[in-house]
């Protein structure tokens, strides 16, 4: 049929528009989040069937809502049938079972249509809900907030579909077998569910930023895609700093995007890009969210320390222009908030821009025995770095190399080994 | 892709006449930027003053000729953006449908895509001096510095 095919283009984009707020205020009715994305589901299959005919709806949220509610009272009225029909069933029970149903069917008529507002924020919470492991909750982010299907989802990540869509069934499943409420939580428990959302946000982000296996460096999709939920949290959360800190990270991190990459696809490091690329409008964006952060009294959070640091560099036009001490002073918060070996190995790199490479392979040194940084390869990268500025290029170029076995990006491993090379082109 | 949506008005809105809005007509607008923001896809907005506030630089062969405004020739006029993120022209779309136009004064909105990344890497990647300072300063400090690029 002509125009088909752009009539599904255009469901996608109001899928991906109205699908949270739907799946949301069902999940609200119906109580649980994998029926609530079954009855949203049917409700997409019928508008496939029906909107390449008739055009896309005036409003095509309610036009959704409608539909997914009269699937649902369908469904309630035909087990009601089965119900009477099966008379084995205790009557007691069947009485009980009777009233749930109306109860229900009361509540879809009456509460659906309310908009809540809190409902998208809820399927957040839930979806990324520390019931379930880390993979299955960002596949379940990506599946019920981002609007992505598990196609998507699974390109994304570099898994196979079959794998991703079992994740997704069965973290549907544990969260109805946990019963898992379908809330905001409050009080003491709202800070810990609040770093779980923060981290599968986070995570999305860093998988698209520097991807930990394939071929490409940088899958820019997915830097978008977490964006788009840091930015969506922010205008639900809008109180609580460390999202604003999280968004400052994404957007200054994402700033960079264009510049990070040479055509060929090979990273360019931070102080040898073109800094004429950096995205400024994402860059202001960031430096306003940093400052969100700070002024609800959240300049200490993990994320909004880490945000100050990518903001010494945004603030800096020419690389020579940065701000060393402060970043160095920033690590070291940053050590205090959240003790890490890979913190203490960015703080001795700040150092050594202050103090020289001595100083930084001293206290790089200091932590080669970190049991934690074992298999981590900027270690030996930075150490590498630091040994061919002071000449020493033999010892420079085993750490190059020892770098390279270690990382698990193509590309990334390219840049090592070539770094290992030019220790030969130097020492000529 | 980063879109920017340019709204366009005619020489009787009341805009161009110079009239500000009142609460009751800015309402919906508010409603609707609140909406983008709370869908993760707004970046940026702002809406331009009147065409007599502004001039127009003609250029012949080159050669600049400067009116100032009003524009009274022209029959669409810009009086204001949006710059979205979104997944698709047909998303930019979506959007541009629910913008509350009436109250507004709207007589019709452009969607333009920027250029990205994708369609910039087509073209030769002049290194600009600014990269070359770079590299030269690249030599001399630890290029590992600052974690990840």
């Amino acid at each position: 049929m002509a125009g088909g095919d752009e009539a599904i283009r255009r469901i996608d984009a109001v899928w991906r528009i109205e699908s949270p707020k739907l799946i949301g205020a069902l999940a609200r009715v119906v109580g649980d989040v994998g029926a609530a994305e079954e009855l949203a589901q049917e409700a997409l299959v019928a508008a496939l069937e029906k909107w390449p005919e008739t055009g896309v709806p005036d409003n095509p949220g309610a036009w959704l809502m409608t539909t997914a509610k009269n699937r649902a009272l369908d469904d309630l009225r035909r087990r009601k049938m089965l119900r009477g029909k099966h008379q084995e069933l205790g009557r007691d029970l069947e009485a009980e079972q009777e009233a749930s149903g109306d109860a229900l069917a009361a509540r879809l008529e009456r509460e659906l249509d309310d908009d809540v507002g809190d409902d998208v924020l809820r399927l957040i919470f839930t979806s990324c809900h520390p019931v379930l492991a880390r993979e299955a909750r960002v596949a379940l982010t990506l599946r019920l907030l981002g609007g992505l299907t598990t196609a998507e989802i699974a390109r994304a990540f570099l898994t196979p579909e079959p794998t991703i869509a079992q994740r997704i069934v069965r973290a549907k499943k544990t969260l109805a077998e946990a019963k898992v409420p379908f809330e905001v939580p409050r009080g003491a428990e709202r800070g810990e569910r609040l770093a779980s959302v923060l981290e599968v946000i986070y995570l999305v982000f860093n998988e698209g930023y520097a991807a930990t296996a394939g071929d490409d460096w940088m899958r820019p999709e997915l830097c978008d895609d977490a964006l788009r939920l840091g930015r969506v949290l922010a205008g639900l959360a809008p109180e609580e700093p460390e999202v604003h800190g999280l968004v400052a990270l994404m957007e200054i991190q994402a700033s960079r995007a264009r510049a990070r990459t040479s055509p060929s696809g090979e990273p360019i490091l931070l102080l040898e890009q073109d800094r004429a690329r950096w995205d400024q409008l994402l860059i202001r964006r960031g430096l306003a969210a940093l400052a969100k952060a700070e002024s609800l009294g959240g300049a200490r959070g993990p994320y909004a320390l880490q945000a100050a640091i990518a903001a010494c560099h945004a603030r800096a036009r020419v690389a020579t222009g940065t701000d060393w001490a402060q970043i160095a002073g920033l690590y070291g918060a940053l050590a205090e908030v959240t003790p890490s070996p890979i913190v203490e190995l960015n703080r001795a790199i700040a150092l050594a821009m202050l103090f020289g490479p001595e100083a930084g392979l001293k206290l790089v040194d200091a932590l080669a025995g970190d049991p934690a940084l074992a298999g981590y390869h900027l270690l030996p990268s930075v150490r590498g770095d630091f040994l061919f500025k002071l000449g020493r290029l033999d010892e420079a170029r085993k750490e190059f190399e020892r770098a390279a076995g270690m990382a698990g990006n193509a590309r990334e491993r390219a840049l090592l080994l070539n770094r290992a090379r030019q220790t030969y082109a130097t020492s000529d | 892709m980063r879109v920017m949506i340019m709204v366009k008005v005619n020489q009787d809105s009341k805009g161009e006449r110079g009239a500000v809005p009142t609460e009751a007509e800015m309402a919906p607008m508010g409603k609707f930027n609140e909406e983008l923001q709370k869908a993760g896809v707004l970046l940026d907005l702002s809406g331009l003053k009147p065409s007599s506030a502004g001039a127009r630089v003609t250029f012949n062969r080159g050669k600049p000729t400067v009116v100032d405004g009003p524009f009274t020739e022209a029959k669409e006029l810009v009086a204001g953006y949006w710059i979205l993120q979104v997944k698709s022209k047909e998303e930019a779309i979506e959007w541009a449908k629910r913008i509350p136009a009436e109250s507004g004064g709207i007589e019709a909105v452009e969607i333009r895509p920027f250029y990205e990344m994708e369609d910039l890497e087509m073209e030769d990647f002049a290194p600009s001096p600014a990269v070359d300072a770079a590299k030269e300063l690249g030599k001399k400090l630890p290029s590992g510095a600052g974690g990840k690029p």
